[in-house]
């Protein structure tokens, strides 16, 4: 081995400007592919993030019934199906504490919330406008959806007879925190209740028409007795939502649906972003291979001399081999160290310069021991894997070819 | 006396599929007895540095066998021929060929760490006395650039001695080197050979310098003249 050491690193001091150009395309490959990953990922996140920030990762919601028709076909008339799926009103899920418990013994759901919710009417003096009514239990619901992060007036509480809506609905009906506000179901059941909060979250579509009121509230207004619509679940490992919530679906019975689910659009973006970005390091990486490959055979055959002089005082060929594999080992280890520097800069360089309008960041770049530890890792196989053709080369070099060279 | 190298019937053959074939040497027999000072001499093309390199094991021959101290060398694949090189052999070659990156030091320990795989303090030792008996002492820390071509050829031969080889083989190790200096590198080399006692084959150019040797092959177009008949050449 220390043959092997010394020899290998005495050859890379030595050439010195084939080592540093070697290193620099090592380093800028790598840097390359940090920064992309860094941004990337950063990005993605930040996406997932502000997507995530005002849904549940799961929802169940009341499997579609199927009724049956109460009359039966005439002679001689064969039906092929005769389904018909019953009125979202009467969809409700009926004994939810028991589907509760499950759900909650479930190892990967972190949080759950149970929501009764259907569509109403505000109205404010003369102003009406169509909302969602969301009855909730707040802490519960706390727990799934973060709500401090999104007041932007009055207190976050819901008492009896108190409702938070978006700033939106609440400009439209020129309401604030205290003001009184009247709402109707579809039913025709009408409440009056004091506005506790105004929210913003994040989408404006959600602004104008949500609506969240106590629970018992929403269940009285829109009919339901004591059912409910909709179970928020939340879990520790996002990216596997849809196996949790094909897993819920089987235990309780109702049908689930997970984020990736509900926001197909953006996954499939998410997804073809990710591949993009793939691709490019992946060329990146074989631009590198072959930058290392090529610079190790310039230096093999100037030193076929000296490899041949090495064999022929009686140096294994496994050891010239091992000598070429660890160059390339070494500038792939150590260009990687300098990429990752210089990757790491210039994604902090990007958060410095691209800025939102209120000077925070972007978003926040995603820089982890993770994308180190693997990046260097990859750098070294890498190196050694392009050094291979080169290190063959070196050892099946005939002494005496070499020397009358 | 033992023989440190037994050669039975070599022929080397290159060539054949496209270029034509042409035998270089043509059924060698020869014997180098331990501790000798031998010179290989004959015209250019003769085949002097096939044969030296037969008997180094650097190429293998198309027919024929050689013993090396005693053990079957012929036949043998690259792993035993390195290691049998690396045991019992040693280089000179008409270039120097050191290694540009290393100190004269280094590059004389190179056939231990080449070997061996590492260097010990006795190795240390002995390359440092060497180097001081070829009068290389204030040089061992110089890189091979450093030293004029008569220093650089001391510090290959010091190199081809580290290993205490049975057999040195020397390529023209003076063609490179003026006449003064040549001749100082050869009365070198027969010093060495009485002091280490390490058996010496060297190709030469230089019939004064062969007839100072113990003895002489005189090859001719791939054959060795008998030694009566070789006297007359010379
Ligand atoms: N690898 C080879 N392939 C073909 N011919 C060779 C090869 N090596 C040597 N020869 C030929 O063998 C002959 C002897 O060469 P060589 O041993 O170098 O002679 P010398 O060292 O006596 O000058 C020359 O004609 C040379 O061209
Ligand atoms: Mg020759």
């Amino acid at each position: 081995m220390s043959f092997i050491w010394t020899v290998a690193w005495r050859l890379l001091r030595e050439g010195r400007f084939q080592t540093a150009l070697i290193l620099g395309g090592v380093t800028i490959g790598v840097g390359v592919i940090v920064y992309i990953t860094a941004i990337v990922n950063g990005l993605q996140a930040n996406i997932i993030d502000r997507t995530l920030s005002s849904q549940a990762h799961v929802v169940l919601r009341p499997a579609d019934r199927l009724n049956q028709a109460a009359l039966s076909a005439p002679d001689g008339v064969t039906p092929l199906a005769d389904v018909r799926k019953r009125t979202q009103r009467e969809n409700t899920i009926a004994n939810w504490t028991p589907l509760l418990h499950e759900i909650r013994a479930h190892p990967r759901v972190t949080a759950s919330a149970v929501m009764a919710s259907g569509p109403g009417v505000a109205q404010q003096g003369g102003v009406r406008k169509s909302v969602s009514l969301m009855g909730i239990e707040l802490d519960d619901y706390q727990t799934v959806v973060r709500l401090d992060n999104k007041l932007r007036s009055g207190q976050l509480q819901l008492a009896a007879g108190e409702a938070l809506i978006g700033v939106e609905l609440a400009a439209d009906l020129g309401l604030s925190p205290g003001s009184r506000l009247r709402l109707q179901s579809a039913s025709g059941e009408q409440i009056s209740v004091r506005v506790a909060a105004t929210l913003d979250f994040g989408l404006k579509d959600l602004n104008r028409r949500w609506v969240l009121m106590p629970l018992r509230d929403a269940q009285n207004l829109l009919g339901y007795r004591l059912d409910i619509t909709e179970i928020y679940v939340r879990t520790d490992q996002l990216f596997e939502a849809e196996t949790l919530a094909g897993q819920l679906s089987a235990s309780t019975g109702l049908t689930a649906d997970s984020w990736q689910a509900s926001n197909g659009q953006l996954v499939t973006a998410l997804k073809s972003q990710r591949a993009s970005s793939t691709m490019i390091r992946v060329f990146v990486t074989f631009a590198v291979a072959l930058g290392i490959a090529s610079v190790l055979v310039v230096s093999v055959v100037q030193r076929q001399r000296e490899i041949g002089i090495l064999r022929a005082m009686g140096t294994p060929a496994w050891r010239i081999l091992g000598v070429f594999l660890l160059q390339g080992g070494i500038v792939g280890l150590v260009g990687a160290l300098f990429g990752t520097g210089l990757g790491a800069g210039l994604a902090l360089g990007f958060t410095q310069i691209a800025r939102t309008e209120d000077g925070g960041p972007l978003f926040p770049v995603v820089l982890d021991s993770e994308l180190f530890i693997s990046t260097a890792l990859i750098a070294f196989v890498v190196g050694l894997l392009s050094a291979l053709m080169p290190a063959l080369r070196a050892a099946r070099l005939d002494p005496v070819e070499a020397i009358r060279g | 006396m033992a023989d440190v190298m037994v050669l039975q019937g070599i022929r080397q053959r290159y060539g054949g599929g496209d270029s034509p074939l042409v035998e270089v040497l043509h059924g060698i027999d020869l014997k180098l007895p331990e501790g000798g000072f031998s010179a290989l001499i004959g015209p250019s093309g003769s085949g002097k540095s096939t044969l030296l390199n037969i008997i180094g094991l650097l190429e293998s021959p198309t027919e024929g066998q050689l013993w090396l101290a005693g053990e079957q060398a012929s036949g043998q694949n690259d792993r035993v021929r390195t290691a049998l090189r690396n045991r019992y052999l040693g280089f000179i070659f008409q270039f120097h060929h050191l290694l540009p990156a290393f100190s004269a030091e280094e590059n004389v320990l190179m056939p231990v760490l080449a070997g061996v795989g590492r260097i010990s303090a006795a190795d240390r030792e002995r390359a440092r006395t060497l180097l001081a008996r070829v009068g290389l002492a204030e040089h061992a820390h110089k890189r091979p650039v450093q030293l004029s071509g008569g220093q650089q050829q001391r510090v290959a031969i010091v190199r081809a001695l580290i290993n205490r080889p049975r057999l040195v083989l020397a390529d023209e190790p003076t063609g490179n080197l003026d006449s003064q200096t040549a001749n100082e590198v050869f009365a070198l080399l027969r010093e060495l050979n009485r002091e280490e006692g390490m058996s010496f084959l060297i190709v030469t150019h230089d019939p004064r310098l062969a007839q100072s040797c113990d003895q002489q092959f005189y090859l001719q177009d791939g054959r060795l003249l008998p030694p009566a008949q070789a006297d007359e050449r010379q």
